[in-house]
């Protein structure tokens, strides 16, 4: 299922010097043109359909037509990712259409705090011991409670 | 494109982190909060966006290592068991039972952070198997990444993206940091470091897939996993070990949609066409790998073991029956139609969710064939083979043990360091520590991550850099530029010219030797002594021909040196398979000449290495037992 650009839905980040696909593409697959101001995908059989473009782009220009090789035409799978979850309209060949929403994470964007309220961890305090940063108050055990058996 | 005029650019740090995939983010978030309260600076290169980077880019619906201790559930040596005998016999326990002790924490962080675990009515973990717990994983990558990435500002440390690392840089036998290129700018980036990180994950693509047309790149494992781990290590003159347990995972036909779900938490069953359960009726097949053949759970080589026989024996297709699965759920409602309707839509929505958050394309295949798994079976089968270390595979990097648990044959040092000094390694890098998964494989950056700090602390000065070795290695850069402006015009036809190979086709023969001579899926992952002398002959052709791979742009210059880190992956295998004379995990690989078993000889490991005086050196390593 390559991911496509649709021509007339992209902006091209309106000019920015990185697109937001570009941006996120783990395979380096989404590249602008600079001449029309559209992207698109340079290699379709090298990408994963992870969707990874298509969940970021602001303008949802970008679809995906199933791998021509071996699924049959006429499904649709398109996501539409918020804050807090994602929605995808999932459509069938025979025109069935199935609707989901599933949350993707519990705080507000950027609002990941990274010792996650545990503080430094009473015991993370000596480089040579085997506690890690936070521990044990994350773990809600100690390390030393442990046995080989 | 004509040949770059690349910029040099020097940075000098403490610590460098090569790959900010899962392993990756824990290391940038363990070595940030030690490095800062000593004063050492770090930094990581990713050739990707760490927000979307790695095997766990699209999302994942499960957390499948998770201990729960604290609530009384698993212990680390109950983990470090499952794992010897998962790979049957042959595991690092002090590596398994090390992150097992650690895994809490850290999966314990990712829901603070923000990612949704499923958790029953008293918030309880709902678990599809013995160590999984079910997750709403789609931005999985982000939240950790979001972590990561702010305690490695708050330490001062810096993130490279979009820089795909080449080599190692070397001091005599000392790691000196790396060199890689920018796949955006005309860049090229020389990291001198004190200690470096080796993660950037495992291979694929060095067999050839199922699909070769335009579906090439939907492979089970992303098509971004280039064997860069194995290379980078290789060439630094690291031991590696495990090199001959690839993974084979069995997958929803064509799209590699998840299963573990759809056996563990819906309870369903395979059949092949005659409607036999072959995990049933293939038990006799299995005698010869006992004990571990007895052992529960079946380890996941001798389950493929079993389906591949009655495929072999034309009694596929395979079947995953969610038909019967949803049916036998629906079953206990049968009295109560409002209660029946209501759970299967909550059945429907959890199936759904399950390929959402991780395989798009096995539902938009559902979506394309008509499938409703509550009326039809669905085709499974087994991939091509990978190498995922973190995985149930075990490929990677030999490394030194936690000083507290590790016997001396294992521990010389520093935790999670490589035979080379200041190289450590987590994650799919980490040879003989699978089973971690993507938690796992985080906490095993933890664990690298605050042993690099110690490292670096205990040897602090900075490496020297050889400026001729940078030299040759920009000269390797640029060289497939260079190859392509100077032959181009010679014929009229782009990628056909005698003086060149193209990425592609390059990419393509290697599959192909691997595919027929190394026991890929088209010879039913069977191999023997001759084919794998024949493929180590083709090996080395290829090697010669890649010096002369093209690059027209810094796209193509990237899958020039993906190629390369592949073919070193393959070799590694090939010679790891062709030592061991034996067959030990059948639904990997199979060696027909030697097709059993043989505890008393080959239970142990094989490492093997390589430098430029010596070639490649081969040998046995003892497997040693630190949990009963
Ligand atoms: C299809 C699939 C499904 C899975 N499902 C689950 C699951 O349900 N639950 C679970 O817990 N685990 C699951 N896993 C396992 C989990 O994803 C891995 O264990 C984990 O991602 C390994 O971490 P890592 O850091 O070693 O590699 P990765 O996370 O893959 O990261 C590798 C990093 O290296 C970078 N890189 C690679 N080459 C270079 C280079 N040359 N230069 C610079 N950077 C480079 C990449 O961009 C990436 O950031 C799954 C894996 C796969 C493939
Ligand atoms: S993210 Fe969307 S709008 Fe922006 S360049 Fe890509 S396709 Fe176009
Ligand atoms: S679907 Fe994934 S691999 Fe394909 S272009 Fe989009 S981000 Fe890249």
């Amino acid at each position: 299922m390559p991911a496509f650009v649709i021509a007339e839905k992209c902006d091209g980040c309106k000019g920015q010097d990185k697109t937001a696909c570009m941006y996120i593409c783990p395979n380096d697959l989404m590249i602008l043109d600079k001449e029309r101001m559209k992207s698109y995908q340079r290699d379709p059989q090298l990408c994963w359909e992870c969707l990874c473009c298509a969940k970021i782009c602001p303008q949802q220009a970008i679809d995906v037509r199933g791998y021509a090789d071996f699924v049959p035409m006429g499904s649709q799978c398109v996501p539409l990712r918020g804050s807090q979850d994602i929605m995808w309209t999932i459509k069938f060949r025979d025109g069935e259409v199935k609707r989901f929403k599933f949350p993707i994470r519990t705080t507000p964007e950027g609002g990941a705090v990274p010792n996650g309220g545990y503080g430094d961890g009473s015991k993370a305090n000596d480089i040579n011991d085997q506690y890690l940063w936070t521990e044990p108050e994350s773990a809600g055990f100690d390390l030393a409670t442990l046995s080989l058996k | 494109m004509p040949v770059p005029n690349f910029e040099t650019v020097e940075i000098t740090t403490d610590i460098l982190i090569c790959g900010g995939g899962m392993a990756g983010c824990g290391a940038m978030f363990e070595a940030s909060y030690w490095a800062k309260k000593n004063g050492l600076k770090i930094v990581v290169a990713d050739k990707a966006a760490t927000d979307r980077s790695g095997a766990v880019a699209q999302g994942l619906s499960a957390i499948n290592m998770y201990m729960n201790t604290a609530g009384g559930e698993r212990t680390p040596a109950d983990f470090a068991r499952m794992v010897r005998n998962d790979m049957m016999g042959v595991a690092r326990e002090d590596l398994a039972y090390d992150i097992a002790r650690h895994v809490d924490s850290s999966v314990h962080l990712f829901e603070k952070w923000g990612l949704p675990i499923w958790r029953d009515a008293e918030g309880k973990p709902i678990r599809s198997g013995a160590w999984q717990v079910m997750i709403s994983g789609e931005s999985y990558k982000i939240i950790v990444a979001e972590a990561a990435k702010k305690a490695l500002t708050d330490a001062g440390g810096e993130l490279y993206e979009r820089v795909f690392i080449i080599e190692p840089l070397m001091d005599g036998d000392r790691i000196a940091g790396a060199i890689g290129f920018s796949t955006r700018e005309e860049k090229i980036y020389v990291f001198k470091a004190k200690a470096v990180l080796a993660n950037m994950g495992g291979a694929v693509h060095v067999f050839r897939p199922r699909s070769t047309g335009e579906g090439l790149g939907r492979t089970w494992y992303p098509p971004f996993q280039t064997g860069s781990s194995t290379y980078f290590t290789l060439k630094a003159g690291a031991e590696q070990t495990c090199q001959e347990i690839r993974f084979v995972p069995v997958r929803f036909k064509d799209a590699y949609g998840p299963v573990g779900a759809w056996f563990l938490l819906f309870k369903s069953t395979a059949t092949n066409a005659y409607d036999e359960i072959y995990v049933e009726t293939r038990k006799p097949d299995l005698a010869p790998w006992e004990p571990y053949a007895s052992v529960k759970p079946l380890p996941a080589n001798l389950r493929n073991y079993q389906g591949i026989l009655d495929e072999v024996a034309g009694k596929g297709p395979l079947l995953m029956r969610t038909e019967r699965a949803i049916a036998a759920l629906a079953e206990a409602y049968k009295d109560d139609e409002k209660a029946f309707k209501k759970k299967m839509k909550e059945l429907e929505s959890e199936a759904w969710e399950d390929f959402l958050d991780m395989t798009i394309g096995q539902a938009n295949l559902w979506a394309a064939m008509n499938i409703r798994p509550e009326k039809e079976p669905s085709e499974i089968t087994g991939a091509e083979p990978y190498f995922i270390g973190s995985h149930s595979g075990a490929s990677g990097t030999w490394a030194s043990g936690p000083a507290d648990i590790a016997p001396p044959e294992y521990h010389w040092g520093y935790n999670r360091m490589t035979t080379v000094k200041g190289l450590f390694v987590a994650g799919d890098a980490c040879g003989a520590s699978p089973h971690k998964f993507s938690s796992g494989s985080f906490t095993e950056g933890r664990i690298a991550g605050k042993a690099m700090v110690k490292f670096v602390l205990e040897n602090n000065t900075q490496p020297n850099v050889d400026p001729a070795q940078v030299e040759e290695f920009k000269a390797r850069i640029r060289k497939p530029f260079e190859i392509y402006e100077q032959y181009k015009d010679y014929g009229t036809t782009d990628e056909v010219n005698p003086n060149y190979i193209v990425p592609r086709q390059y990419l393509f023969r290697l599959q192909k030797i691997m595919d027929e001579y190394a026991g890929g899926w088209s010879c039913a992952y069977s191999t023997n002594k001759v084919k794998l002398e024949i493929a180590l002959k083709l090996l080395e052709w290829l090697k010669e021909d890649g010096e002369k791979m093209i690059a027209r742009n810094l796209h193509e210059l990237m899958r020039v040196f993906e190629n390369q880190q592949r073919t070193w992956q393959a070799e590694a295998h090939v010679r790891t398979i062709l030592f061991r004379e034996e067959t030990r995990w059948p639904g990997y690989y199979f060696r027909t000449d030697t097709p059993t078993m043989d505890e008393a000889n080959w239970k142990c490991f094989v490492n093997l290495k390589w430098d430029k005086d010596n070639g490649w050196q081969i040998f046995k390593k003892p497997v040693i037992n630190i949990v009963d």
